[in-house]
């Protein structure tokens, strides 16, 4: 679905966050990306969903046969790519329901699809605010303003089941939660999981993938994968923290130089 | 410059006096003396030129130039479908058309106020309610400090008049529509609202052009609200693209009572709006929201003044301002609190959305504070949209321009989301995303 391949990235004052990485993700599998504070996890996660700030210096990346780079932003996600934000941002005076109303019209649109009338819209929005566990009132609500942590990073969730990606990336979906929410949360994530589709855990903390379950886990340390492996890798990098990981790096072992799988 | 201003003041002296000789200011006894001064006060100082301090940054030179006439006696036909397009769906409440500035009673809708008062035309309220008419016209509104109020009282013939009795609550509001359909032609209405003790109306002014081409429409409009009365006060101004539009609002607020305005302003080439708060008596409370969506070669100007002169009054203002192409905003925000007016609370703010590097921004603040125990802020912000903002709704698969369109609906929701007339604000929603121009969201929000 995926296929990365030595990806080079970063921003104008600093163009090598991320140094040749490479990764394939296939449908169906779950994929936690981890690392400490600054490696580049957030960088991969933005550059994949085509944020304009970051420049691409080199590699490349495809998505479902098609070159992701050269795709702007909204096409992306128009081919069912997903990011839920860390950070998401504040939309005063446009409720949520129109917000997802016209994110969901716009990429049926352009898939030759039917529109949704209103009350198509509210019975699907219906069935995804089960998902997530929140009720109709979030919605009427203007675009994360005023929201809680909790809230925000559901409502990613709640766009992410509106929306039905191929591939969703969550950054960093975990942070900020109390355990209630995180439960909620994982349990959506674990709900929208499905064979054809495949998702990007980008986390810090192990926590979360207690209660999702990836099938691979790779270490991200100074913009380069260093280590991957199984469900396993996220339960000894909770458990030794990331230092084993940066001195394995600094001793010089070869690391990254494979795709990571 | 000079000349050209000079001329323009010269034009109207004489149209005034040629109406004069002819006696053709149909008009009761006591307002022929009101008219010479108020024409006086004009020819002293003919139109306002930039060096005039409040009118510094809006220069009224092509207004001046232009020869604008007087409409016709007998008002122009409106095309049916013109009519159509203005109409609010599923209302049902009195609306009286004024085209040109003359009252078109075949183009209105009388519907009596429950529990008498009044609903017409100012010049048929001149016959019925003459006293009150002249007890309030010309009493409140400060045209001995603004030129425009003047030329407006000197030549006043028609406008509307809502008079509302003691204790009656009317909810459905009133619409007042001034059609312009005439190029070239200058309209002044005049509207006279009074609100009586414990009384409540929803007012909506409509200024609407259905010609692109150049004309002038310079209005008054005069609030009263007596003891714990309660207005709301709307103000669409769809003019058309070339019209010079001058309004002047004059609310004076008596004791406990409350007044709420919105207005929203697309229209016109030049649009200038003068509105005064006046709390005359203590406990009053005011609330005044503006919008304007421009863009183009359009210029836009709100001079709004709050005179807090009683104690204990609150005043709430938000001001916001969308603009395009190399449209040019002016803002003037005064809030008076006289030595006397102890526990004002005043707000204020103004905020202005950028959509292009060729716009400009005059946004002032004026506070004159002279008693010690108040509250008063004011605030006022400038900016583009948010990069971060356009990327989230892009990574949901908007394009850049439903993006664009739906932040600047967000920006300008604020406003409109205080409209509490609800075919109203479908109607104002309706304009905004007409203006935005995405289908996108055209057809998910309204």
């Amino acid at each position: 679905m995926l296929s990365i391949r030595n990806l080079s990235a970063g921003v104008e004052n600093k163009p090598d966050i991320l140094k040749r990485i490479s990764l394939e993700v296939k449908a169906g599998e779950v994929h936690a990306i981890m690392g400490p504070n600054g490696s580049g996890k957030s960088t991969l996660a933005q550059v994949l969903a085509g944020h304009p700030g970051y420049i691409v210096t080199s590699g490349e990346v495809t998505y479902l046969g098609q070159d992701l780079l050269s795709l702007p932003a909204e096409e992306r996600a128009r081919a069912g790519l997903f990011l839920a934000f860390q950070y998401p941002v504040e939309i005063p005076g446009v409720s949520n329901a129109y917000f997802l109303k016209a994110a969901v019209n716009e990429r049926r649109s352009r898939q030759g699809q039917e529109e949704l009338d209103a009350i198509e819209f509210l019975q699907l929005l219906d069935e995804k605010l089960r998902v997530v566990e929140m009720d109709r009132s979030f919605v009427n609500r203007p675009v994360n303003e005023g929201f809680s942590g909790g809230e925000k990073k559901r409502n990613e969730i709640l766009q992410m089941a509106v929306l039905e990606p191929k591939l969703a990336i969550l950054d960093e979906t975990d942070s900020g939660l109390d355990i209630d929410a995180l439960k909620t949360v994982a349990q959506g994530v674990n709900r929208l999981r499905r064979p054809d589709n495949a998702m990007i855990l980008v986390t810090h903390y192990q926590r979360l993938l207690q209660y999702v379950e990836p099938d691979r886990v790779h270490v991200l340390f100074d913009g380069r994968i260093v280590k991957s492996g199984g469900k396993e890798l996220a339960l000894e990098l909770e458990r030794k923290g990331y230092d084993w990981i940066r001195e394995e790096v600094t001793a010089g072992e070869p690391a990254g130089s494979s795709v990571a799988r | 410059m000079t000349t050209t201003v000079a001329t323009a003041k010269d034009r109207y002296l004489a149209e005034f006096e040629a109406l004069d000789r002819r006696g053709a200011f149909r008009s009761p006894s006591w307002l022929a003396p009101f008219r010479r001064r108020a024409i006086d006060r004009f020819a002293e100082s003919g139109f306002p030129t930039t060096r005039d301090e409040d009118w510094r940054y809006t220069n009224l030179t092509s207004l001046a130039a232009t020869p604008f006439r007087p409409a016709a006696p007998s008002p122009a036909g409106v095309p049916a479908e013109a009519l159509e397009r203005l109409a609010l769906p599923g209302v049902e409440w009195a609306r009286l058309v004024f085209v040109d500035g003359r009252y078109s009673p075949k183009l209105s809708t009388a519907r009596p106020l429950p529990g008498g008062g009044q609903v017409a035309s100012l010049a048929a309220g001149m016959i019925t309610d003459g006293d009150m008419i002249e007890r309030h016209l010309g009493r409140h509104v400060r045209w001995d400090r603004n030129v425009f109020a003047a030329l407006n009282t000197a030549f006043v013939e028609d406008g509307g008049f809502v008079s509302v009795p003691p204790e009656v609550r009317s909810e459905t509001p009133i619409e007042l529509v001034f059609l312009a359909t005439t190029p070239g032609v200058v309209a002044q209405p005049r509207t006279l609202i009074v609100a009586g003790l414990h009384s409540r109306l929803t007012l909506v002014e409509r200024y609407v052009g259905i010609t692109d081409e150049a004309y002038f429409t310079n209005a008054v409009t005069e609030i009263v609200a007596g003891p714990g009365a309660a207005v709301d006060h709307y103000v669409l101004q769809e003019q058309g693209a070339q019209a010079f539009h001058v309004a002047t609002v004059h609310a004076a607020l008596g004791r406990d009572s409350a007044f709420d305005t919105c207005e929203a302003t697309f229209g016109g080439r030049l649009a200038r709006t003068t509105l005064t708060l006046e709390f005359a008596g203590e406990g009053g409370r005011g609330a005044i929201n503006g919008l304007y969506v421009v863009g183009g070669r359009q210029h836009v100007d709100h001079h709004v003044t709050v005179d807090h002169a009683v104690p204990r009054c609150a005043s709430r203002q938000l001001f916001k301002g969308v603009l395009d192409g190399t449209a040019r905003a002016v803002f003037n925000g005064r809030i008076i609190v006289r030595p006397d007016a102890q526990k004002t609370d005043a707000t204020q703010t103004n905020k202005h959305l950028l959509l292009s590097d060729g716009v400009e921004v005059d946004s002032k603040p004026q506070l004159e504070i002279f008693a010690d125990d108040v509250k008063c802020t004011h605030g006022a912000a400038e900016g583009q949209l948010a990069p971060e903002a356009l990327f989230y709704l892009k990574s949901r698969g908007l394009g850049e321009e439903t993006a664009r369109a739906l932040l600047t609906y967000g920006f300008a929701h604020e406003v409109l989301e205080r409209v509490a007339v609800e075919p109203l604000q479908a109607y104002l929603d309706r304009l905004l995303m007409a203006r935005l121009g995405s289908d996108r969201i055209t057809k998910e929000i309204v």
